[in-house]
């Protein structure tokens, strides 16, 4: 008997699901057009754009100091990152010395914001995969973070902390104790995470070997940050390119294993972001413990104007490569900032391991590759 | 056996009454005491399930609304007039049906989910006799009700003409159709042991014997997939992915509000109360005092009405305290777990439940044989 289906008479189009800009799992604005069969999904179509703010554009008319501010708003969930990673390149156009304790400082913050950029990853991956408890718990202990910060410049979200030259405020000794007081506190934290989450028959089920990504398809494209390391690569910014003071410190780049399914799932992706508050923990301890006296501004001209010439300069933020490309004509502006977003390049790879998934898996993958459309639309 | 509906017909019996105002009357009253129970029920479990869910995550949960100046403590009772305040907000909101619905599917499927729960009830005792009607088939006729709302389910998320709708109906009809199946086979268990089809038969059994959950492993094994199984049927986390709100929105609840979601909401928490109901009456001894288990030294010394307290009126306290054990442990399982994923869903009704609660059967009969 042929059993082949007539197509002349059975209709078996595909559907064609629009999830987003209103969904509540897109992590911010992102539309993906998804072709379904059923519940497998044929295609993944990320569109985004929603959240463009036209921030190249803008930098073009702005003087140096002007821009921080707006690199704040890129990657609104480790703005620290933001800041630092745009000093970083505007200290390189121009060539100047850093006070050694800037440099502590800056590393300490960064580092403590990476804390809390994962935790907000860690706590909305939970949602995705609906465990709703986890989110509450890691929202609690960022909110600790925030403190911190508010206690340091006045701000919670949008810091405008790290300039070109220095920091804005000193760190006080009270900040200090509050930090390692929070660390202490923090560590025991990691464990209940751990085991409500981590450890999770549910959890595993949902998450390993779910979205395998490859290290070669990683690699090709582009994918940077937690995610190339859950795929098995160990590439740190931190560790193989030192920026700033990292090569004074030491930690580990903790990579995906397969400890529950394969090397590169969504649960290594997520396990990696765990360790990496870990050492986030150790190198504040060691920062704060050698952290030398000293001014916080370096000497800066009163206006920066960088010499004609270009720069890129790399940082590892929280979500991974960010580059920055600055081309200065002379003036007070720059001719050209360029911004490499590694979300955005993050994202990119949805449509290649999403393939093949249900709908459900489509969200995990998604909220393990902890994408933040801020920084992915500008 | 008595039940309300005869006791009614039986005290109006005295007076002069039109036999067909009579039979509205045994309509309407035992109509009005479901009703109320079921919206008291969500009342009161809605504002506990917020205020489990915030002691387990470090939050307060409502703490703003009081009643008639009444503002509760600082933990526990801080919010107590908050889910009254939310069911007038729902009755006053703007009613909204997408333009291309089917409105009249979409109106009548709250309604027929409703029903469901609604039905149920009548055979569902809440204490000794104190029963809307008292089949002889009542488990029976509890499993054919419950399954009554899936229909329901299935015409909102056609009608509502919604991709997410259609999604999480699809969903919910695969989910609630597997599961009946563990569940009616974790039932027939205690047909089987006590041969009794109607709920107070099943009681009366416990009451001579001991605890159904106590009868053999293989029974406690049925209580384990009859509970993780209605978990499943009611729609609750970890097996919530008919309405997954991370992935379908709110899956066939997607496009209603105000008054017709009410009624969506009503019956998800009525169907939670009718589910711990059957299990305490089925496993867990129904309206009789857990005090019987129990045979420490000191029941000699105190009168032995003291401790065991049994009766009409404590049936009704050791039923509700059942259930409500039962439905706070639904609650815990739903702030704690994440989702399962609609194929594992299957996988563990199909693969795991079934046989596991087909061979119950089998080894219930023969240890009844046995023993």
């Amino acid at each position: 008997m042929d059993t082949t289906l007539d197509k002349s008479i059975v209709n078996i189009d595909e559907m064609v699901l629009n999830m987003g800009p209103q969904h509540p799992s897109t992590h911010g604005v992102l539309r993906l057009k998804i072709h379904t069969d059923g519940e497998v999904v044929s295609k993944i179509e990320p569109i985004i754009g929603y959240l463009h703010r036209c921030f190249e554009k803008h930098c073009e008319n702005l003087s140096y100091e002007q821009i921080v501010p707006f690199t704040d708003r890129c990657d609104y969930l480790a703005s620290m990152h933001m800041d630092h990673a745009y000093s970083i390149a505007v200290e390189k156009l121009l060539d100047i010395e850093l006070p050694e304790r800037v440099e502590y400082i800056r590393v300490i913050i960064a580092e403590l914001q990476r804390i809390a950029s994962h935790l907000v990853a860690i706590g909305t991956f939970g949602l995705d995969v609906g465990a709703i408890t986890p989110f509450t718990w890691t929202i609690r202990d960022r909110e600790r973070v925030l403190d911190l910060f508010e206690a340091l410049c006045g701000a919670r979200l949008l810091y405008n902390y790290i300039w070109p030259g220095g920091v804005s405020h000193d760190l006080s000794p009270k900040f200090i104790q509050r930090t390692q007081e929070f660390l202490d506190y923090f560590e025991t934290q990691i464990f209940e995470y751990n085991e409500l989450l981590t450890g999770n028959k549910i959890f595993i089920e949902r998450t390993a070997d779910v979205g395998v990504m490859p290290a070669e398809v990683a690699v090709n494209f582009g994918v940077t940050g937690p995610s190339l390391r859950g795929s098995g690569v160990a590439y740190d910014l931190r560790k193989t390119q030192p920026y700033s003071i990292y090569d004074k410190f030491e930690f580990n780049v903790p990579v995906g294993e397969g400890t529950m399914g394969t090397v590169g799932d969504s649960w290594d992706r997520y396990w990696v972001r765990m360790v990496e508050m870990e050492e986030s923990i150790k190198i504040i301890r060691q920062a704060m413990a050698s952290l030398p006296d000293g001014d916080v501004h370096a000497a800066m001209p009163k206006k920066i104007r960088p010499a004609k010439g270009d720069v890129y300069s790399r940082y590892e933020s929280a979500r991974g490569d960010v580059g920055i490309y600055i081309q200065s004509n002379g003036k007070n502006v720059p001719l050209r900032l360029k911004m490499r977003s590694p979300a955005f390049c993050n994202l990119s790879v949805l449509g290649e391991i999403g393939e093949g998934w249900m709908i459900s898996d489509v969200i995990t993958i998604l909220g393990s590759l902890d994408i933040v459309l801020g920084e992915i639309d500008r | 056996m008595t039940s309300i509906v005869k006791s009614i017909i039986n005290s109006f019996q005295a007076f002069p009454i039109d036999p067909f105002l009579l039979a509205v009357l045994a309509i309407l009253i035992p109509g009005i005491i479901i009703f109320l129970i079921m919206a008291v029920n969500a009342l009161i479990a809605v504002y506990f399930e917020r205020k489990v869910s915030a002691f387990m995550q470090d939050r307060l949960g409502p703490m703003e609304v009081g009643i008639f100046g009444f503002k509760g403590g600082k933990k526990f009772w801080g919010g107590i007039g908050q889910t009254f305040a939310d069911a007038i907000k729902l009755l006053a909101k703007e009613d909204i049906i997408p333009k291309d619905a089917d409105k009249f599917l979409m109106v009548l499927a709250p309604f027929i989910i409703f029903t469901g729960a609604f039905l149920t009830f009548v055979g569902l005792p809440i204490s000794d006799s104190l029963v809307i009607s008292n089949f002889n088939i009542g488990i029976f006729y509890i499993i054919a009700m419950s399954s009554v709302g899936v229909i329901g389910i299935i015409l909102a998320g056609w009608s509502s003409n919604n991709k997410w709708s259609l999604y999480g109906a699809m969903r919910a009809a695969a989910q609630m159709i597997s599961y009946e199946i563990p569940i009616a086979l974790s039932l027939i268990l205690v047909v089987l042991v006590s041969g009794h089809l109607d709920i107070h038969g099943i009681v009366q059994w416990q009451a001579d014997n001991r605890w159904f959950i106590l009868h053999s492993p293989f029974a406690f094994l049925g209580f384990v997939i009859y509970f993780i199984s209605v978990v499943a049927e009611t729609n609750r986390t970890p097996f919530d992915i008919p309405e997954a709100e991370s992935e379908l929105v709110a899956g066939w609840m997607t496009e209603y509000s105000g008054f017709r979601w009410a009624l969506f909401f009503l019956s998800e928490y009525a169907n939670m109360l009718i589910v711990a109901f059957v299990a305490s009456i089925v496993f867990l001894g129904g309206w009789l005092s857990p005090f019987q288990l129990i045979d420490l030294p000191f029941i000699d010394i105190l009168p032995e009405s003291w401790l065991v307290l049994d009766g009409t009126i404590f049936g009704i306290f050791w039923l509700f305290m059942k259930a409500v054990i039962l439905i706070f442990c639904m609650m815990w399982f739903r702030w704690t777990f994440p989702r399962l994923r609609v194929d594992q869903l299957m996988y563990v009704c199909w693969k795991i439940f079934i046989p596991f609660a087909l061979a119950n059967v089998i080894l219930v009969s023969i240890w009844e044989l046995i023993f």
